[in-house]
């Protein structure tokens, strides 16, 4: 099949070490900081689920991790290269091992699913046509999209879209599938099958997972380890029931989902631009 | 803030906004020119898809407009030249205005509102919905495959379409000479031949090359700047047509006053 095609100088993680160690690691945009120093490992194989609210920085580490965004300082340590000092030629030969489903599928419009899929193999391998086309279709069937290669992206549903997306993060068979919110905007049938090819995926490859996502039910069904965002600090790191037993409260807020308290006073509204955790109701 | 240091900050970002436009056109010429000879593959195939569209689409239209500039041309120069009773010299006149300026201005100014705008559009939508992300995140440079192509089909096109527009404007101005200036087409074509000089048609095609330039370079800058949300992308073909047409103009200038100080006395 199409494996290693293109592993060129790029070392395969050892046994033991994590797929992914993220070192202090501080975003920003602009003068603004995203992510404050955050540190955590993803090891080889494991689903990890990135959980927080709007605005926590999740989307941004996320970001970072795939290399779209550039830290301001800090390391992403990634098959023995720290991902974030490399040069671009270095970061594209480790990316060519990532796939990466985006929220709204980010298929190109003007191709069809099939070209979608097939242009990764056509640009970084020396696969003939016929190969091609033999890896797309056994790509969109693992996503159930057997025998839409030939439609447009705009002709294909929510869901579909975002399984096209996926079979084309799938298509260099990566080592690491990162996903961005991948129920959003879905409706709950539709969210729990993407739930389920996730699982289906990571059972049939080992491959390391990582999600970003606010939905509860969906992050605990797939979930190997879970982190909790808030405000650009890791509030809690732990296996899915170290999280459901923890204790702490922006845990419990988020988990039991307690809404925010309503800013009443001037006071709750410099606490919240200050960053500091706002009292729970009660 | 004080007046000066309004006109400071503007004429930094306004360098600061041509010194991307290089950065670009700079990516893209590396990305076909450059990059080939080290091994890495160019798609000339979507570069013919781009030469379709900026040039062979363009004909019609171009061809239509420049042949009734020709025919304005004409009478506004036979308007003067009527009263020296030089109306014969209608011909070089029309010749050397349509292959130095008018020939390679309207031709930009079709461009960029065909081309142009449509590549702040396609590349904007692409922003917009994280396709530009995407290409990033599949190990694909987003310059090398979508703007060098975009380079690749312009500098071609814009001088062939130049071209056919001096021709065509030519053409035009024969349908004022056959009919009011008694000329037969023949010697109309052969007054015409003989006003020009290669001069006049080679700095027309250059300028026409680095108008192409400046059309691809605004049009993807505008697209790759393009902000959140699809209201965005409307902004961004605007600004890319209007900042296209300027620049052009400002090319222009700068290009035919080259031309004019170097000329052979």
């Amino acid at each position: 099949m199409a494996a290693d095609l293109t592993s060129k100088n790029a070392p395969s993680p050892e046994a033991g070490e994590p797929a992914i160690a993220v070192k202090n690691l501080r975003v920003k945009y602009g003068e603004r900081e995203i992510l404050h120093g955050i540190s955590f490992e993803i090891q080889a194989g494991e689903t990890l689920v990135i959980l927080g609210g709007s605005g926590s920085g999740k989307s941004t580490l996320l970001r970072t991790l795939v290399g779209l965004e550039l830290p301001s300082s800090g390391e992403i340590w990634v098959r023995g290269q720290n991902f974030a000092a490399i040069s671009e030629a270095q970061r594209d030969e480790i990316r060519k091992k990532m796939g990466m489903s985006f929220q709204q599928g980010a298929l190109f419009g003007s191709m069809s699913v099939g070209d979608n899929v097939a242009l990764p193999l056509r640009e970084h391998t020396k696969l003939d046509e016929s190969t091609i086309e033999i890896v797309v279709r056994l790509k969109l069937d693992q996503v159930g999209l057997s025998g839409f290669e030939n439609y447009m992206p705009a002709q294909l549903s929510g869901g579909m879209k975002k399984r096209a997306a996926i079979a084309r993060a799938l298509a260099m068979d990566p080592e690491t599938l990162f996903f961005d919110e991948p129920s959003a905007g879905l409706d709950p049938i539709i969210a729990a099958g993407l739930d389920e090819l996730i699982l289906k995926l990571k059972k049939a490859f080992r491959m390391t997972i990582v999600v970003v996502t606010h939905e509860l039910a969906s992050a605990f069904l797939i979930a190997d380890r879970m982190i909790l965002l808030d405000k650009g600090v890791i509030v809690a790191n732990g296996t899915v029931s170290e999280l459901r037993a923890s204790q702490q409260p922006r845990v419990r807020q988020f988990l039991d989902r307690v809404p925010e308290p309503e800013i009443s006073e001037e006071l709750d509204y410099l606490q919240m631009l200050t960053g500091e955790t706002p009292p729970l109701r009660q | 803030m004080p007046l000066t240091a309004s006109i400071g900050e503007a004429t930094i970002n306004g360098l600061a906004y041509i010194g991307g436009l290089a950065r670009l056109t700079g990516g893209a010429a590396r990305a076909v020119f450059i990059e080939p000879l080290r091994g890495r593959q160019f798609r000339f195939s979507r570069a013919v898809h781009q030469a379709m569209a900026v040039g062979i689409e363009a004909l019609p239209i171009v061809s239509l407009i420049s042949f009734f500039v020709g025919t304005i041309l004409a009478l506004q120069g036979a308007y003067e030249l009527r009263k020296l009773g030089a109306l014969q010299l209608v011909a070089s006149a029309v010749a050397i205005s349509m292959t130095r300026e008018l020939g390679p201005l309207m031709t930009a100014i079709v461009i960029i509102g065909r081309s142009g705008s449509s590549f702040a559009a396609e590349i904007g939508t692409m922003k917009v919905n994280e396709e530009i992300d995407a290409l990033e995140t599949m190990a694909l440079e987003p310059v090398n495959f979508l703007v060098a192509p975009k380079f690749l089909a312009m500098i071609l096109m814009a001088p062939l379409l130049t071209t056919w527009a001096d021709f065509m404007g030519v053409l035009g101005g024969a349908l004022f000479g056959v009919t009011n200036a008694g000329f037969t087409l023949t010697s109309y074509l052969h007054a015409t031949l003989k006003a020009l000089v290669l001069r006049d048609i080679m700095t027309g095609l250059i300028k026409s090359v680095m108008f192409g330039l400046v059309i691809t370079a605004v049009g993807c800058q505008e697209g790759f700047s393009t902000g959140l949300g699809s209201e965005q992308v409307g902004r961004s073909t605007t600004s890319a047509v209007v900042k296209s047409i300027f620049l052009v103009v400002m090319v222009d200038l700068i290009f035919t006053a080259i031309f004019y100080f170097t000329a052979p006395r």
